[in-house]
């Protein structure tokens, strides 16, 4: 048995401790610390294979009393999802600027985040993974807090207050459930769930309440995704974070609640979201067509990209509501589906945090500005960094022989087939978004150049191979997908195989 | 062979992205040599597969557990519109060689965007794999785009943009009913032949055929939805429009005979009722493809911009693709195609002329600016050019559009009497239109002498580039070979026109 996983989710916590004390020199051991964590998660990733099942598992008692035990593991979607982390993680400590105020406090916040987040996607018990899904939120509402722009304050706290109340929702829920059943292990409750033990069991310890720990657990995860309606958290928290956080905060963090609602809530309250599909495939539908059309109408660089995130795990959401269909006789519809929704929240995460990225790099530039009216023409003085912000746009955009493209087309390929209402209503959101894409590109790239702007610098070298990293990737996994997919493909087959709706 | 086009053209693409700016007036040499290359490899591939049906080029497992491959194949029809494809990439750089004589002109992204454009259409036209194929037909939007918003003149952020939301629009729809073409047929394949083969319900077809096939339509220019080709020819700089109403329109055609029309070939079926005499999405399409053939004529008739004028008789043109597609017979199929390939050579000579040559030296596209002009006299290269494309364009005898459109209007004959003779009437209007903009633009009866009784000087230009002339004699001479000798091509269309489903060429009924 290895201890893998356990290292792996202290080596930030450790880079933290090391960070404040170092005080002005915290950056590079921040930059150290990430690229430890990412080898080890590519480390990882390497090693579990393709079989779909659970690799590096840890397992030991931990509280004994109330049959909490330590138990970690990773399959392709965790694996995935830290390989993410680690990736996104890195680019936010490397877009941080050097003259950061207080670099100690900034960057030990930026790794125990990072720290919450590999908790958070290595745990399989419920109580180990409620406390590092706690623990990442609370470094987030300082980094908002301390470091955001002018209207950090109301942000941070509708941040912290949305979420907490979606939390607590699910803290209920599970207690709830470990009184039914006495146990808080996922793997566990996904067997007894699938064998329609567990519905017994909340019958006879509770009544008739299924249903309504299945909302609790849902409202926790549309609140982090989002799924609107309860997204009017983010706009403000995206738009008012610093960017690099705003980078953790959309590549990494809100995945945390789709990898939620496919560890948690599809394999322990499969039946009851098959009960409630359709209103969930309405809200889902709406996310992905309201957020397309709200980022068409923001005239702020980071408020449009804010809601296109909306957008985007949008589809994550209609693949993961649109799968919860009883019977069989569609597996390889929902194979396909939640192959895409995989494979999106890693693209997504990957296209997000380097657009924002691009858009610090701007608002270095611009002295903070970041109106889409402010610009134009940027293509004549800076033609490499529109030619590269180029790439990570029209990845988002979905353009074919970038990553995007893959995960969107696995989702609607199986949707449609699932939901065909859905899936073609969404397809407004592909429509919305490239129009989004396109003005962005053409109020900022091209047209006339306003006089101010004549010395916009280009790309710097260093910025140059910073970036280009993740632009290979893009361009990789939209060549190649098969890298990915092979070992997702693997672990969905296996996971839909323990679940019942 | 044949896959080299595409890997040439994007690994072009590629180089030309990186290239250094130093080299700026390398990049037009560098992009030339490619499109020869990717030429010799479409007409090589051409050559070696005659006579023969359809050609395997590729097959690798790309996705293999959602059942998507990296498959190319080549029927006849593929074949010809590759080499058009390769024609027209070739001759579009000899067009823009003018691009890169400047510093700082930016010549290698130009080409760049040029190339991707290129490989993109040659996947389309070689894709077997619809996932694939949707893959190249969403890459080549985005090149298009760039070219206009970037190189391009009058309005060029309008017509950029309006392309794009165009074409992004109609793969929408495209996409909507591959997915249901998918998910229908059991969710195993996404091979065309493969699904060609599945018995879809013809209700689901009912549905499904009219959707793809307006969404492959807006490419190919059909009214109403062709409101984006004027605009965007017109905004596009020259190469770019020789790209768009050569081959990029030709995609849209090639969609709906492809896809649409062989995956559902029931939807073309009668409905069970019949309203003003149209009793089926067929005569539908049929009846818009007549209006685009007549009106885009009407309307290049009355237009002042010279470039207008090409930009409306493309959308007059592409009429005849779609009627002939739609006639449902072998006669009228293959005059589609060969239209097609016809059309690219000759959209691409017209658009040379006005944009390029004529353009480029009096920087006005104003019919009457330009008759006072005596361009007869000061520009005989092109006055000359434009008369060999003018009558091309107006069907003539001895060149390529005679052949195509003659056998559309013949399958037309059988099937919808009453469209063939409109569609005759568009090419009467057609002789018209090219007539008045040859008379206003190259031999208007502009004054010689002034007031005073002085001769009017005869404008100076500079003189023809040899670019300029090779590319014409490409064009030019690609044409009346074709309308000399039209069984090359045919020799490869009608059989794999032949090979279409039965169930298609019978219109779903025994005739």
């Amino acid at each position: 048995m290895s201890h893998l996983l356990t290292i792996l989710t202290a080596l930030p916590a450790l880079g933290a401790a090391i960070a404040l004390m170092t005080g002005n020199r915290a950056r590079i051991v921040a930059l150290l610390s990430g690229v430890a964590s990412l080898v080890l998660a590519v480390w990882i990733w390497h090693g579990i294979g393709s079989d779909g099942a659970m690799h590096f598992v840890e397992s030991s008692a931990w509280v004994p009393a109330l049959r909490i035990e330590y138990h970690l593991g990773v399959d392709g979607l965790g694996a995935l999802m830290l390989l993410l982390s680690s990736i996104v993680s890195l680019m936010a400590i490397a877009a941080s600027k050097k003259t950061m105020a207080q670099p100690g406090l900034y960057f030990a916040l930026v790794l125990l985040l990072e720290s919450g987040l590999f908790g958070t996607f290595t745990a399989l018990n419920f109580f180990h993974w409620f406390l590092f899904w706690e623990l990442s939120l609370i470094p987030a509402f300082f980094l908002i807090k301390l470091w955001g722009g002018k209207g950090r304050g109301p942000a941070a706290t509708q941040f912290f207050v949305y979420t907490m109340v979606g939390s607590v929702a699910l803290l209920l829920a599970f207690v709830a459930l470990f009184n039914a059943t006495g146990s808080m292990d996922f793997e566990v409750l996904t067997r007894m769930a699938a064998s329609g033990e567990l519905a017994t069991a909340i019958q006879l310890h509770l009544g008739p309440v299924a249903l309504w720990m299945a909302l609790g657990v849902l409202l926790g995860f549309a609140v982090k995704v989002p799924l609107m309606p309860f997204h009017t958290w983010l706009p403000a928290t995206y738009s008012e974070a610093p960017t690099p956080v705003t980078m953790l905060l959309t590549g990494a963090m809100s995945k945390m609640g789709v990898y939620g609602l496919l560890r948690l809530a599809l394999p322990i309250f499969g039946t009851q979201l098959a009960r409630m599909r359709t209103e969930l495939l309405v809200l889902a539908v709406l996310t992905v067509v309201a957020g397309a059309w709200a980022a068409a109408a923001q005239r702020d660089l980071k408020r449009i990209f804010a809601y296109s995130s909306i957008n985007h795990l949008g589809y994550c959401l209609l693949a993961v509501f649109a799968v919860a269909l009883p019977g069989s006789g569609s597996q390889l519809s929902q194979t396909a589906a939640l192959d895409g929704a995989v494979l999106q929240m890693f693209n997504h995460g990957l296209t997000a945090a380097a657009i924002f990225w691009f858009l610090s790099l701007i608002e270095e530039r611009s002295g903070g500005l970041l109106g889409i009216d402010d610009f134009g023409g940027l293509r004549k003085p800076a033609p490499v960094f529109c030619g590269l912000m180029g790439v990570a746009l029209f990845s988002s955009l979905g353009l074919p022989g970038l990553n995007g493209f893959v995960s969107e087309f696995l989702i609607f390929r199986g949707v449609f087939p699932l939901s065909w209402l859905s899936a073609t209503i969404s397809v407004l959101g592909l429509l919305i978004t490239a129009a989004v894409i396109l003005t962005v590109i053409q109020r900022v790239f091209t047209g006339p150049l306003p006089a101010r702007w004549v010395a916009f610098p280009d790309m710097t070298t260093n910025e140059r191979l910073a970036l280009a990293p993740a632009l290979v990737l893009m361009l990789v996994l939209g060549l190649a997908p098969q890298l990915v997919a092979g070992t997702v493909n693997a672990t969905v087959v296996h996971l839909l195989a323990g679940w019942r709706f | 062979m044949l896959a080299y086009t595409i890997y040439l053209s994007f690994a072009g693409a590629l180089v030309l992205a990186v290239w250094p700016r130093a080299w700026n007036a390398a990049a037009r040499v560098f992009a030339l040599l490619v499109a020869i290359a990717g030429l010799a490899a479409a007409l090589f591939g051409f050559v070696a597969a005659s006579g023969q049906g359809t050609v395997a080029v590729a097959d690798v497992a790309w996705i293999p557990a959602m059942g998507i491959h990296y498959t190319l194949a080549a029927d006849g029809i593929s074949r010809v519109l590759v080499l058009l494809t390769g024609l027209a990439a070739v001759a579009g750089i000899l067009f823009s060689w003018n691009i890169g004589q400047k510093d700082g002109d930016r010549a290698n992204e130009f080409f760049a965007f040029f190339l991707a454009l290129i490989g993109g259409v040659y996947g389309v036209f070689l894709s077997v794999d619809l996932f694939l194929l949707f893959v190249f037909y969403e890459i080549a939007i985005v090149p298009k785009y760039f070219l206009i918003a970037i190189w391009g003149s009058t309005r060029r952020e309008y017509g950029a943009m309006k392309l794009a939301l165009y074409s992004f629009a109609g793969s929408a729809m495209v996409l909507i009913g591959l997915l249901a073409a998918y998910a229908t047929a059991g969710s195993h394949t996404m091979n065309l032949y493969a699904l060609a083969q599945y018995p879809f319900p013809v209700s689901f077809q009912m549905w499904a055929f009219p959707l793809v096939f307006t969404g492959f339509a807006i490419l190919a220019g059909m009214w109403p939805f062709h409101t984006w080709a004027p605009t965007g020819h017109v905004a596009a700089p020259t190469a770019a429009s020789m790209l768009l109403a050569g081959v990029v329109m030709k995609l849209g055609a090639y969609g709906c005979l492809r896809v649409a029309m062989t995956l559902f070939p029931h939807g073309l079926d009668p409905w069970r009722f019949s309203f003003l005499g149209i009793d089926s999405w067929r005569t539908v399409f049929a009846l818009l493809a007549v209006i685009g053939i007549v009106y885009g004529a009407a309307v290049a008739l009355v237009q002042n911009d010279f470039k207008f004028v090409i930009g409306y008789s493309s959308v007059s043109h592409m009429g005849f693709v779609l009627l002939g597609l739609l006639t449902l017979t072998q006669i009228g199929i293959n005059g589609a195609v060969l239209q097609m390939f016809s059309h690219g050579i000759i959209a691409g000579l017209l658009f040379a002329t006005v944009g390029r040559i004529v353009y480029e030296r009096t920087h006005t596209r104003d019919l009457s600016a330009l008759s006072k002009l005596q361009l007869g006299k000061a520009m005989p290269f092109a006055a000359w050019v434009f008369v060999i494309a003018g009558m091309a364009s107006m069907g003539l005898p001895g060149f390529s559009g005679f052949i195509a459109e003659v056998q559309v209007i013949a399958g037309a004959w059988r099937a919808f009497p009453l469209f063939a003779v409109i569609a005759g009437l568009g090419i009467v209007v057609g002789v018209a239109y090219t007539w008045r903009a040859m008379q206003r633009a190259f031999f208007s009866d502009a004054p010689t002498l002034d007031a005073n009784g002085a001769a009017v000087p005869i404008p100076q230009y500079e003189p023809i580039t040899l670019a300029e002339k090779a590319a014409v004699l490409l064009l030019a001479g690609t044409s009346l070979l074709i309308g000399l000798y039209p069984k090359l091509l045919l020799d490869a269309i009608a059989p794999a026109v032949e090979a279409l489903p039965h169930a298609l060429l019978t219109g779903g009924r025994p005739w």
